[in-house]
């Protein structure tokens, strides 16, 4: 077992991946020659070429569309959208294209296409780079979406992407990029579908993903510590498709759940989650569940309204307590 | 070329028309739903650059007026039919319908509804050509109104920049849906439009296909063998309506009637009478065998083909059998 950065996990991937095949390719603004602004894909210039390791113009639609186009035909791109914030420029290539030609093509074309994406807040970065768009990702048909929240799962996510036969975005985290974790050192796979729970507990679920799995294990943590309470985190890690019977087996176990995350309520995770919830396990409920989730505003610069906008483990723990009547 | 090949190329113009007309009675039968965009007065376009071509061999990609250029890349017409009548032995099992017609077995990428979605996409086939290094390259067809979304420009300079075996064919019949060309673009002349990008380019006339393929030739040389992209502008008119819907309120019958005069398939069946290649009588013949062979084998199969299931409906969404190694 080694320690590493979450974006050296995802090097790792990249670097894996592309000498075993090819035809894999990553493509992104400032991912070659520069090293990516995250890093992750430090050094892939110089061993792999710019064929293989292309700075694009800055044209998140047409290059998004590119990539898709040669996955439609046997390769298998990378795509590097610098801001999940720029994403919005490529939704038409992703979603009209990405998403759907195997389905409209009756399953005679498959998109064989990664769409790498860090989300978030991160520190005042101010209202068109704090996006988070786990929302509208989730919500197209066609598309597999994954949100690592650990080192390993950067690295297991990204190596299951390139060999998976359908469109998959991850999510990663502006934030996250220097956390470190412990990754296996042999070869593994993360599964894109499922659930999974990380810390077991009998009082209470906390769902989660990416940056939000942070907060609900600070605050189980002190859950656990301060008040006798032992909360289960589940890393819902794959949000679409959303493991239904994984998110139900664990409440009929706790019989209580909250959901976090990072990104405004109307509409999301927070509402997908007590959707299913309901519909799958109502009568297993003891309590009324809760989101926790960001304010329902474009996120501000000011540091104080910044932090004031976006959950943490602090809401999370208080949450917890309302639901426990503790 | 020959009088053999000139006759099936007449052929095959002739059977586009009669195709595409026997398609706009089954929509007013309502056996074809949605929205159907047809090809009539453009059949030179496509059939002849794709003449000068490799069908199954190169890439082609187009967009949502997509049935002949399917059909002249190798689509057998029954599963085209069977397409627009929603059937499971459609080309597109029936998921697709007349804008989404696809054929990967003869490279005919498909048909795409989003006004200059295509061009990225073909793009990246060339990208994909590029990296396995065989001698196949991408034809994008779309028409003039595509050339103003930002995908065109994007496509464009990456297509250039990184020297991508990409054939741009612009179909320019002077409309976008139902706006003509001098009141959405500044420069009406579309292959001029790509100089900055320095992206070799030229324009002809789309109606006459010996001048079509003699153009054609050209560019596809170029792109076959210098490994970069070209950009071809045909001048051509669509006879019929931008879709089934169309008012026709935006262009008078007078300019409608002079194009018809310009019919692409009078002018080469005046050709090839003229040089005794074909007879009036064996024009009539080939049109009375096309129209026998759409009625009696393609329409037929069409309404005899089953519907899908619709146990089978969130089929596809994700690839069957895809590989999942982390159940290893």
């Amino acid at each position: 077992m080694a320690e590493m950065m979450y974006w050296q996990a995802i090097l790792r991937a990249h670097d894996e991946e592309m000498a075993r095949d090819p035809l894999v390719f990553a493509m992104g603004e400032d991912i070659g020659v520069a090293g990516g602004t995250y890093k992750a894909t430090t050094g892939l210039f110089a061993k792999y070429g710019e064929q293989r390791v292309i700075d694009t113009p800055i044209s998140e639609n047409s290059y998004t569309g590119i990539g898709v186009g040669a996955a439609m035909v046997g390769c298998r791109p990378i795509v590097e959208i610098m801001s999940v914030n720029f994403a919005w420029l490529a939704m038409d290539q992703l979603m009209n294209n990405a998403a759907k030609v195997h389905y409209m093509s009756g399953g005679r074309i498959r998109c064989p296409f990664v769409m790498r994406v860090p989300g978030g807040t991160a520190h005042q970065l101010g209202a068109q780079h704090s996006a988070r768009m786990e929302k509208v990702f989730m919500g197209i048909s066609g598309l597999r979406v994954v949100t690592p929240s650990t080192p390993r799962d950067a690295y297991g996510l990204l190596k299951s992407a390139v060999r998976c036969d359908d469109p998959v975005v991850i999510i990663e985290h502006e934030s996250m990029y220097n956390l470190k974790g412990e990754v296996p050192e042999n070869e593994f796979f993360t599964p894109l579908e499922g659930c999974e729970t990380i810390r077991p507990g009998r009082d209470l679920t906390i769902f989660a993903y990416n940056i939000s799995v942070r907060w609900a294990l600070e605050a189980a943590d002190r859950l656990s510590k301060e008040l006798g309470i032992e909360a289960e985190v589940v890393d819902l890690r794959a949000l679409k498709p959303l493991d239904r019977a994984g998110i139900a087996a664990s409440v009929r176990r706790t019989h209580r759940a909250l959901v976090v995350e990072e990104d405004e309520a109307p509409v999301g995770v927070g509402s997908e989650v007590l959707a299913i919830l309901s519909e799958e396990c109502f009568f297993d409920l003891d309590a009324a569940p809760i989101r926790v989730h960001a304010r329902d505003v474009p996120i501000p610069y000011n540091r104080q309204l910044e932090k004031a906008a976006i959950p943490n483990a602090g809401e999370v723990f208080a949450a917890a307590r309302k639901i426990l009547g503790k | 070329m020959d009088a053999t090949d000139q006759k099936r190329l007449l052929r095959e113009m002739l059977f586009a028309r009669r195709f595409e007309e026997r398609c706009a009675e089954a929509y007013q039968e309502r056996q074809i739903g949605g929205f159907l965009h047809l090809y009539p007065g453009q059949e030179a376009c496509a059939i002849g650059v794709l003449e000068k071509a490799r069908p199954g061999h190169d890439y082609v990609i187009t967009g949502y007026r997509d049935h002949i250029h399917a059909i002249k890349s190798g689509m057998d017409p029954k599963a085209a039919m069977a397409e627009l009548y929603g059937k499971e032995t459609g080309c597109s099992r029936g998921r697709g319908g007349s804008m989404h017609l696809f054929d990967p077995d003869s490279r005919f990428m498909g048909g795409y509804a989003l006004v200059g979605g295509p061009f990225p996409l073909a793009a990246g086939f060339a990208k994909a050509i590029q990296m396995k290094g065989g001698d196949e390259i991408s034809i994008c067809f779309l028409g003039d109104g595509a050339n103003n979304q930002g995908t065109f420009h994007e496509t464009m300079n990456m297509a250039s920049l990184w020297q991508l075996p990409v054939l741009f064919v612009c179909e320019n019949n002077l409309y976008g849906i139902g706006t003509a060309i001098e009141r959405a673009t500044v420069e009406t002349s579309q292959y001029l439009r790509v100089a900055p990008y320095r992206i070799a380019a030229s324009q002809c006339d789309g109606q006459d296909i010996d001048v079509v393929m003699s153009e054609a030739e050209k560019a596809v040389t170029h792109v076959r063998e210098k490994r970069q992209p070209y950009f071809l502008e045909l001048m051509t008119y669509r006879l019929r309506g931008h879709s089934m819907s169309d008012s026709g309120a935006y262009r008078s019958r007078e300019e409608v009637e002079q194009w018809a005069r310009r019919d692409p398939i009078s002018i080469y069946r005046t050709r090839l009478e003229a040089a005794n290649i074909l007879s009036e009588e064996d024009f009539q013949k080939m049109d009375l065998d096309i129209q026998n062979e759409i009625e009696n084998e393609i329409v037929r199969f069409a309404l005899e083909s089953p519907e899908p299931r619709v146990e089978d409906l969130e089929r596809y969404v994700y690839a069957d059998g895809g590989p999942k190694p982390w159940l290893k």
